[in-house]
């Protein structure tokens, strides 16, 4: 059963285990293509274990293969659906700790967060890579913010939530928030 | 829509005027700066402008006029504004004041990028595009959301007809390099590795093009050629992909010089096939800079309202296509789909 099939991965589940497979494009060279696919699938399963290790529920990976990831099927249920003032503000606390460990998820969005045995989980690190600088940090969160706005109506309160959660965690919070700020003025990523 | 307009481009090497009206290219007149070694110097290339600017007004006038179209039928002037090389912009745009100023034509202020798409939209059946605009300064996936055309990807440091001009210069080879580097490429199958770069929605090339340069140490000049064609253009097809995937979109367009080459084509014909999505490609002539994308976007701005004042008629070499509020698309016949964000 496919659970997803995106431009880049499909993503199956057999009993509780996700299989989140990268598939080959056919207007890329074969050798380009299986190289990428390998190296991202790699890339992936290392900061999926790195962000666990930096204390952020992520899924368990039990094997991964050339271009494929075997993980943990967290059957929780989507922020978008239950995301309140509590939740964004535990949800800033942990999206801190991601950055404080360096690492970029760079696809944060309500769908990709997962409400799972009263932890907040985050799932596909397919976009995610490391950086410490403050404008891949600013982008993640501007990212988040445009889904509080698009689907929830209290969307301030959320975010406000959330920077309160980022800056008790994070030193660098304020320089950050503050380049939030900067990227929605540019008006792209939208 | 209804009028006449005539638009000057010159934010690079190309300057061209042309007179357009709702259902046709009336005129179209080019004169292109071709630096005698080397690349494009932004000076020398000024300095054509303003020595020919005169002429290719002219001609287009006569030209037109010859079609029954004298120059006080001309509803308003267009020009390029930006983005570009400040100053052959600045020389285009003094053109285009003086222009309007001694026939007494409202002055319209064209986004370069939005006149690649605008002119494919109206040369080829595309009607709410994903557009892949890849150009010697300018590589962008655009597509129109709510009021504007969003960037959803760009290059995060050089255009990929630069990257391939760079390569070029340090190969041998004259400018441009586009053409030489595909007539190379079609003598080789054997990819040599290159770093492909795309992070998220964005892609960078310059590395790329120092790596290549590189690889032309032990190897041929055909293979690198080659793999930098395979390298750079899966990127931007990847990206256009995703864009695809974004926006819930079903057509893919192509614009810009680098869309000449057939390898690009054919990679971004293959993926809208495995999508199911539509890939358009106007003639060459409005591939590459022409007058007649700025004299068309103008055509479509004059319509909306969009004159400026000569005193707010700056020009901006950064001119961001997302700063434009893009009142001329109807959103009944775009259909703008609801994406989650």
């Amino acid at each position: 059963m496919y659970l997803t099939s995106g431009a880049e991965a499909r993503v199956r589940l057999e009993g509780t285990t996700i299989i989140k497979e990268r598939v080959p494009k056919r207007y890329r060279l074969i050798e380009l293509d299986n190289r990428i696919r390998k190296e991202r699938t790699r890339a992936e399963a290392r900061l999926l274990s790195e962000a666990r290790r930096a204390g952020i529920p992520t899924p368990v990976i039990y094997d991964v293969d050339n271009y494929e990831i075997k993980m943990q099927y967290i059957d929780g249920t989507a922020l978008k659906h239950v995301i309140n003032d509590k939740l964004s503000e535990k949800l800033g606390e942990l999206v801190g700790k991601l950055h404080m460990a360096e690492i970029i998820h760079g696809d944060l969005t309500t769908s990709n967060l997962m409400l799972f045995n009263n932890k907040i989980y985050m799932i596909d690190f397919g976009l995610g890579f490391i950086n410490s600088g403050a404008e891949a940090r600013g982008v993640d969160i501007h990212v988040l913010f445009q889904t509080f706005i698009s689907s929830h109506q209290d969307h301030e309160a959320l975010s406000n939530s959330f920077c309160k959660g980022y800056r008790q965690v994070f030193a660098e919070a304020d320089e950050v928030i503050e380049r939030v700020k900067q990227i929605e003025k540019r008006g792209r990523y939208a | 829509m209804k009028g006449t307009v005539l638009g000057i481009e010159g934010t690079a090497w190309n300057l061209s005027a042309a007179i357009v009206n709702e259902k046709e290219v009336v005129a179209e007149v080019t004169d292109t700066y071709r630096p005698a070694t080397g690349g494009i110097h932004p000076r020398e290339a000024a300095q054509h402008h303003a020595k020919y600017a005169s002429y290719v007004v002219k001609k287009v006038l006569k030209e037109s006029k010859e079609k029954g179209i004298d120059p006080q039928e001309i509803d308003a002037i267009s020009f390029s504004q930006g983005p570009g090389l400040g100053a052959c912009l600045r020389t285009v745009a003094t053109a285009a004041r003086m222009l309007a100023i001694s026939l007494d034509k409202p002055l319209i202020g064209v986004n370069h990028c939005l006149a690649h798409i605008e002119v494919g939209r109206w040369m080829t059946p595309a009607t709410d595009p994903v557009t892949l605009y890849v150009s010697g300064a300018n590589s962008q996936v655009l597509a129109y959301r709510r009021g504007k055309y969003r960037v959803f990807g760009e290059t995060l440091d050089i255009g990929l007809g630069n990257a391939f001009d760079k390569f070029a210069r340090n190969a041998g080879i004259s400018h441009p390099g586009g053409p030489k580097i595909e007539e190379l490429a079609r003598n080789s199958t054997n990819y040599v590795p290159l770093p492909y770069v795309v992070k998220g929605m964005d892609f960078s090339f310059s590395g790329l093009s120092t790596a290549a340069s590189e690889a032309l140490k032990k190897h041929s000049l055909e293979d690198v050629c080659y793999s930098l064609q395979e390298t750079a253009f899966a990127m931007v097809v990847e990206v256009t992909e995703r864009a695809l995937a974004h926006t819930g979109k079903n057509e893919v367009l192509l614009g810009g010089g680098v869309g000449a080459n057939m390898r690009l084509r054919e990679m971004l014909d293959i993926m809208c096939d495995e999508r199911g999505a539509s890939f358009y490609v106007p003639e060459k002539r409005f591939m590459g800079d022409n007058g007649a994308m700025i004299a068309y976007l103008g055509l479509l701005m004059h319509d909306c309202g969009n004159a400026i004042k000569i005193g707010d008629s700056h020009v901006d070499p950064n001119f961001r296509p997302d700063d434009v509020i893009v009142n001329w698309i109807n959103e009944v016949s775009v259909e703008d789909k609801d994406v989650p964000y």
